[in-house]
């Protein structure tokens, strides 16, 4: 019907699974199956790196959900990011076990602090289907409150997104503090394994990568079925002509905070994704500059199109680390011009461009 | 509309707070008589009469045109209606059983009265198609909208609507493409997906053009009989050629009420209005 719904056609399944065979079978065979000195090989830190992007894709479709199809942005998504992060560094500070420096059953930093034992909220986190629940709820949760009294006192446009920053920003501080009992600066790190399997094991990556994979595929069609459902087309009305949509009858705040809430939860698991593959997580993740990084993402990729995103996180992460490397103290410049390069010539972001491109040869 | 709208965000129950003579709560009863009866309304502002102890009957089914210069109240009874404001003294009854200015907006609209205002507001991004479904008349909550399928009848229902408004060529056209009296016509036929027992039309005509404004009347002469409807408006040309019953109203009451010719024939009418 609309340039809502025609997302995309047979050539967009078609990527979807080209996608979905390199995720799952081409990238594994050639990092595992192949010699480093084979052409063909590829790295443990690249694939490392592409998951780790994968997962930031996952976050920028996630805020995609809330920014381009309601027209709410949120630059506070860092902060469900890390605490899905954190409540799977949890479970992977626990299984480090006795492995630590101190050789206590208590995670490293609590040895230091001289605490005797687990605070309460650390209980159960030695379960895997707890800390994943965790990962699930805690994000959620915090939306879903946030967002049930931010969407009722009718809060919108940029004191939602000044709201947002504050709140990362607020966590971000208590993080920091060592008696709040998530490790403070140094959050966590020296993972040792996770259900079992080393995390030092090339394999072990090589899974993660393709659990990451999966469930950025699943997350895109999820988001795809929301966004051309009739909620979709709700949803895109709430960003168009709000009370409009109120004389047909509609109560926004249902929508809104369905999915804000499923974005939140989103990111949460992208987080927990992120954590084992990177190694660590701190409250750094937290700090607002990450979540106007996120906004950018899907800025430059493309608002309204969950693929553009996707592009736009993979796109900037990309340049990020090929910049970070030949040019250390210039990529804040280049993010900053990007951003306003894009906002200015690329309102549409590169998946626009493409379409222009596409009208115009056509 | 600020206090309304906030009600409405609240999801509050559509009972009535004060609504003692609420017989039947949702339901609008008209067996016995019109759909609309305003009962000598009076408002003022600031010492200023905009509705001078108004009386007017609006039967099932009828389309009503009102009329009257500048000032006369035209607006004011309309926001009457539709609870944006309260009135000083008198009562407005739909059907038998329901006093409006006891309810705020979101309740009468519930209720059915459909108003459409001057300036066309769609969903520019959205189709034809989907502005119609999203103002149909269903379960507007959330769950039901993630997993909504049109059925057969719904679907009907959109192309009848489509049909009568004269759209069924621009189905897959965003809105925003529309042409101004293709906007206004749209909207008319969301209100119409609304099922609306009254349907309340603030100058529909207003910056058409000769043609459009035709197949207004046209559209407008179609409904009559199944919808009760009342238009606001100046174009006299387009009130002659829907007209049925014309009430003019002068200084915040009727100063006339029967045929056109009859109206226009009337000297009083002639004096304050007509004749200039």
């Amino acid at each position: 019907m609309s340039a809502i719904t025609k997302l995309y056609g047979y050539k967009g399944w078609l990527a979807l699974s080209i996608f979905s065979a390199a995720v799952l079978i081409l990238v594994p065979l050639l990092n595992q199956a192949t010699a480093d000195s084979n052409p063909l090989h590829i790295s443990d830190y690249t694939v490392s790196l592409m998951g780790k992007i994968m997962c930031y894709a996952i976050v920028a479709m996630a805020i995609d959900l809330i920014w381009g199809y309601a027209g709410i942005l949120s630059l506070g998504h860092g902060l469900f990011f890390a605490l899905g992060g954190y409540a799977m560094g949890m479970y992977l500070m626990r299984m480090i076990g006795t492995e630590g420096q101190y050789h206590s059953n208590l995670p490293d930093f609590m040895v230091f602090l001289d605490w005797k034992e687990l605070p309460w909220y650390w209980t159960g986190t030695d379960h895997f289907w707890f800390a994943a629940l965790l990962v699930v709820l805690v994000p959620g949760l915090l939306a879903f409150v946030f967002g049930y009294f931010a969407f009722r006192s009718r809060i919108k446009g940029v004191y939602f997104s000044i709201i947002t920053q504050a709140l990362t920003f607020a966590f971000m501080l208590l993080f920091f503090r060592n008696e709040t009992g998530f490790g403070g600066n140094n959050g966590f790190t020296d993972f040792k394994r996770i259900i079992g399997f080393a995390l030092a094991d090339p394999a072990t990556k090589t899974g993660l990568f393709m659990a990451t994979g999966l469930f950025l595929v699943f997350a895109l069609l999820t988001c795809r079925y929301i966004v051309t459902s009739k909620f979709g087309r709700v949803l895109a009305a709430i960003r168009d002509h709000e009370s409009r949509l109120m004389f047909c009858g509609y109560n926004p705040l249902g929508y809104k905070l369905f999915v804000w809430t499923l974005s939140a939860i989103l990111c949460g698991i992208a987080g927990a994704l992120y954590v084992p593959q990177v190694g660590i997580i701190n409250p750094g993740e937290m700090s607002p500059g990450n979540s106007i990084e996120i906004a950018i993402w899907a800025a430059v990729g493309g608002r309204g199109t969950l693929i553009g995103p996707l592009l736009g996180a993979a796109i900037v992460n990309g340049a990020k680390s090929w910049f970070t490397v030949a040019f250390p103290e210039y990529w804040l410049y280049f993010l900053g011009l990007l951003f306003v390069g894009v906002t200015l010539y690329m309102p549409a972001g590169v998946v626009g461009v493409v379409q222009q491109l596409k009208a115009r040869f056509k | 509309m600020n206090t309304a709208t906030v009600e409405l965000q609240q999801g509050g129950d559509y009972t009535s707070a004060g609504g003692s003579r609420i017989i039947m709560p949702g339901e609008v009863d008209v067996s016995h008589g019109p759909i609309l009866y305003l009962d000598s309304i009076s408002v003022s502002f600031d010492g200023f009469k905009a509705l001078n102890n108004l009386t007017l009957t609006i039967e099932v089914g009828e389309l009503r045109c009102i009329i009257g210069p500048n000032g006369a109240g035209k607006t004011t009874m309309m926001d009457v209606i539709t609870g944006k404001t309260r009135p000083d003294s008198g009562t407005a009854f739909l059907g038998q059983t329901i006093d409006l200015t006891l309810l705020n907006e979101p309740e009468i609209a519930h209720l059915g009265v459909g108003r459409k205002f001057q300036k066309p507001s769609v969903f520019e991004n959205h189709t034809v198609f989907e502005n119609l479904e999203l103002a149909m008349k269903t379960d507007k909550r959330v769950w039901r909208s993630l997993f909504a399928k049109l059925n057969g009848e719904e679907r009907a229902r959109i192309e009848e609507t489509l049909a009568l408004i004269k759209l069924s060529d621009k189905v897959n056209l965003p809105a925003g493409l529309l042409a101004h009296g293709q906007k206004q016509w749209l909207e008319i036929g969301m209100l119409l997906m609304q099922e609306p027992k009254l349907l309340l039309l603030d100058e529909p005509v207003a910056g058409m053009t000769d043609f459009e404004t035709e197949r207004t009347a046209e559209l407008l002469n179609g409904l009559a009989g199944k919808h009760s409807i009342v238009v606001v408006e100046h174009d006299m040309e387009f009130v002659g050629s829907i007209a049925r019953t014309v009430t003019v109203l002068h200084e915040g009451s009727v100063l006339a009420e029967g045929t056109m010719d009859q109206v226009q024939n009337d000297e009083r009418v002639i004096e304050v209005y007509l004749g200039r």
